[in-house]
């Protein structure tokens, strides 16, 4: 069963103090991320129309989240109207409680499980272990997360950590099924996931899932994969349960030409994914229940600056750009949304009251390679200055902070301490004191220099040009 | 053509070196510069680590201090890319501060903007013989999109050999109060892209901020491999005559 995010300990920087140290680490995400940055930029640059689709898929998800109590309420009728069934969660103890239920009342203890982000945001899998019930994760990389009791470190990726050595021991220790031999070849260990999820797929009566996008116009839901595992999910089981995201809508059907372009060529790298699945309530002999999930989405949606945050259509893209989430690596994040989304999702979604979701507004350089990369126009360093104001600060940076403020405040208190740092250059360490060693520990001081700029400027205005 | 140098607080107290370039420069090639001295700094540091009431009073502070000059020079690609960017989302539309900022903004332009589409120079009569390679740093590159605008002037630097940065275009893991806030990941960045420098066999690195280059010189210095740092400013400054 795989671990949850919840409650996890510790801060952005001391995880990723820890992270940047780990050799195998560092070397997966530069070779991953680079791979993928590579595909994207190829794959993007061939579209000449690519800034006006990233134009439209920022308009619709705005016009979307701007009325999306009208298109809720049509896309449950839709589905309602198709033999489905919706429920409404408000968080995710209610969300957990209701699919419990669901899978309960079908008498089953095992289901199968689609990739979904939204069903580790609420950890669903603990919540369904709690009452007996073993959820079977089939997305590749999900499953050797999961047999791994691992945490996923990348959205569209999340054994990105790990390496084929790895994979091949956690397949013998913990897939039972693995057959003996087993070599760390890619295709060897694809073939022993292959047989082992199979048996699985044809056992199994209820299906869990989440879903890339709900059309209100027709009640559709819509899965984009690549390996097909999803379609066997989707399709084979009596039952089938989704827990999507409110934000996932979009309001008609055409609007899907411009988010089937936009998303996996930012996501995998590729023109088309491999299965577009899409099903409109119950399809025959097969029972639907939609599981609309709010947990803290409402209150994002409330935040002016941050509610752009919502547009997210969880491809990836800007964990793949970020200089950042490539030395630290997912983990780091605590979160199952890690990187620069992560960054702005998690705090808005889970408040600011843990040192961990406090410390993850800082965690970027500012470098605007994610907002450049993103394919819905999330402007993610705004976002992360709009929650830094908000962020809860220590006493000892306000006092700085503000001391700052004031000598900034005016030129002669500013020329005061120039002055001052002039005179005392010489007795200024190589290696400074407390919190200051963080610029130390590793990099050089630049001299101080003999006076100000503005001194000298004064001293050549007086005089005349030197 | 009168100008008003707006140097930054950085450069001001640490690299006044930058703005004894800059004030060189830009006479050469017939510009009145003027430094006001109730300048301080435009509130970046305030601004993006949280503290928008500080960072809204300097921001306020550069506006009265600027706003009669006819041009601004900024030898510095984060804090122009402030003002610019910035500025215009911290007032309410409509009111006194927006005209104010409204009036302000147009005229601010980064050194590089400021040579080749106001001055409309390429050649600035520079001679520099040295193998350099070029850092476009951060918001140079995706706040002000400078483009090819710095080599262009480097370009036609007499004696200058410019070398291409493999890894360009990431970021060098500054990112003001970043860098101490997360000191490790910072130094992993930054210890990245000084072997990317390295890799180039250039004696110098040259940029058009000089707090990307404090934290890269930095890193540069502490591994003790003699590659110099410099501000664009005083490459382009630099002339066969010397100075």
């Amino acid at each position: 069963m795989s671990a949850t995010f919840l409650g996890m300990p510790g801060s952005f920087p001391n995880n990723a103090e820890k992270a940047v140290q780990n050799s195998q680490l560092r070397y997966n995400l530069r070779k991953a991320t680079h791979t993928i940055r590579g595909r994207r930029a190829s794959v993007v640059g061939e579209l000449p129309d690519w800034q006006e689709l990233r134009a439209a898929g920022k308009a619709i998800k705005d016009e979307t989240l701007r009325h999306l109590d009208r298109y809720l309420l049509q896309l449950e009728e839709a589905v309602t109207d198709a033999g489905g069934h919706v429920h409404w969660a408000r968080d995710a103890a209610e969300a957990n409680r209701i699919v419990t239920d669901l899978v309960k009342a079908t008498g089953e203890t095992e289901v199968v499980k689609v990739k979904s982000m939204a069903t580790q945001e609420i950890g669903l899998n603990e919540a369904l272990a709690e009452h007996g019930i073993a959820a079977y994760e089939t997305d590749l990389a999900e499953l050797i997360v999961q047999l791994g009791d691992d945490f996923p470190s990348h959205i569209l990726v999340p054994a990105i950590h790990r390496n084929r050595a790895e994979i091949r021991e956690i397949f013998l220790d913990r897939m039972g099924d693995a057959p003996e031999g087993l070599t760390d070849e890619p295709a060897a260990l694809t073939e022993a996931a292959r047989l082992h999820l199979r048996e699985r797929f044809l056992r199994s009566k209820v299906a869990i899932s989440g879903a890339n996008f709900m059309v209100a116009e027709t009640g559709t839901l819509v899965v984009l994969e690549s390996e097909g595992n999803g379609r066997m999910c989707l399709s084979l089981p009596e039952t089938l349960i989704s827990v999507v995201g409110i934000e996932k809508l979009v309001p008609s059907w055409r609007d899907l030409e411009v988010f089937l372009q936009l998303l996996p060529r930012s996501s995998t790298g590729e023109r088309m994914n491999p299965y577009t699945s899409t099903w409109t309530g119950s399809a025959e002999g097969q029972e639907f229940h939609l599981v609309l999930l709010d947990n803290g989405r409402t209150g994002v949606l409330a935040d002016e600056v941050g509610r752009q945050a919502l547009r997210c259509i969880r491809c990836s893209a800007c964990l793949n750009v970020c200089p950042v989430y490539e030395r630290a690596g997912g983990h780091a994040y605590g979160s199952v949304y890690p990187g620069p989304i992560g960054a702005i999702l998690t705090p808005q979604l889970r408040g600011m009251g843990s040192d961990l979701d406090a410390s993850l507004p800082y965690a970027s350089s500012l470098c605007g390679a994610c907002f450049e990369a993103c394919p819905v126009a999330i402007d993610i360093p705004e976002v992360l200055v709009h929650l830094r104001a908000e962020a809860p600060h220590g006493a000892a940076e306000r006092a700085g902070m503000r001391l700052a403020g004031w000598v900034f405040g005016d030129r002669a208190r500013l020329a005061g301490v120039q002055r001052l740092a002039s005179r005392l250059r010489k007795l200024v360490p190589k290696r400074l004191p407390g919190p200051l060693s963080a610029w130390t520990d590793t990099r050089d001081l630049p001299d101080i220099p003999e006076e100000p700029f503005r001194d000298w400027w004064e001293r050549e205005e007086r005089h005349g040009r030197p | 053509m009168r100008v008003a140098l707006f140097l930054t607080c950085v450069n001001d107290t640490l690299f006044p070196g930058t703005g004894k370039a800059v004030v060189s420069l830009l006479r050469r090639l017939g510009c009145e510069v003027d430094f006001p001295a109730a300048q301080t700094c435009c509130g970046q540091m305030h601004l993006n680590t949280g503290y928008p009431q500080e960072g809204v009073r300097l921001a306020r502070h550069f506006t009265e201090v600027f706003a009669g000059y006819e041009a601004v020079v900024v030898p510095s690609g984060s804090c122009a890319a402030m003002i610019r960017e910035q500025y215009p989302k911290l007032v309410k539309p409509g009111s006194k501060g927006a005209a104010a900022v409204g009036r302000v903004v147009p005229r601010v332009h980064e050194l590089t903007e400021f040579l080749l589409d106001v001055l409309k120079v390429e050649d600035v009569g520079a001679y520099f013989p040295h193998r350099v390679t070029y850092h476009p740093t951060c918001h140079s590159l995706r706040g002000l999109h400078l483009g090819d605008r710095p080599v262009r002037l480097l370009g036609r630097v007499r004696g200058l050999e410019l070398v291409q940065l493999p890894g360009a275009e990431e970021c060098c893991g500054f990112g003001g109060t970043f860098a101490m806030k997360n000191a490790a990941v910072s130094a992993a960045m930054g210890a990245d892209k000084a072997r990317n420098v390295l890799g180039t066999g250039a004696e110098v690195l040259c940029a058009a901020d000089n707090s990307c280059l404090m934290h890269i010189g930095g890193t540069l210095a502490r591994q003790k491999t003699g590659v110099r740092v410099m501000h664009i400013a005083e490459i382009l400054a630099a002339t066969e005559a010397g100075g």
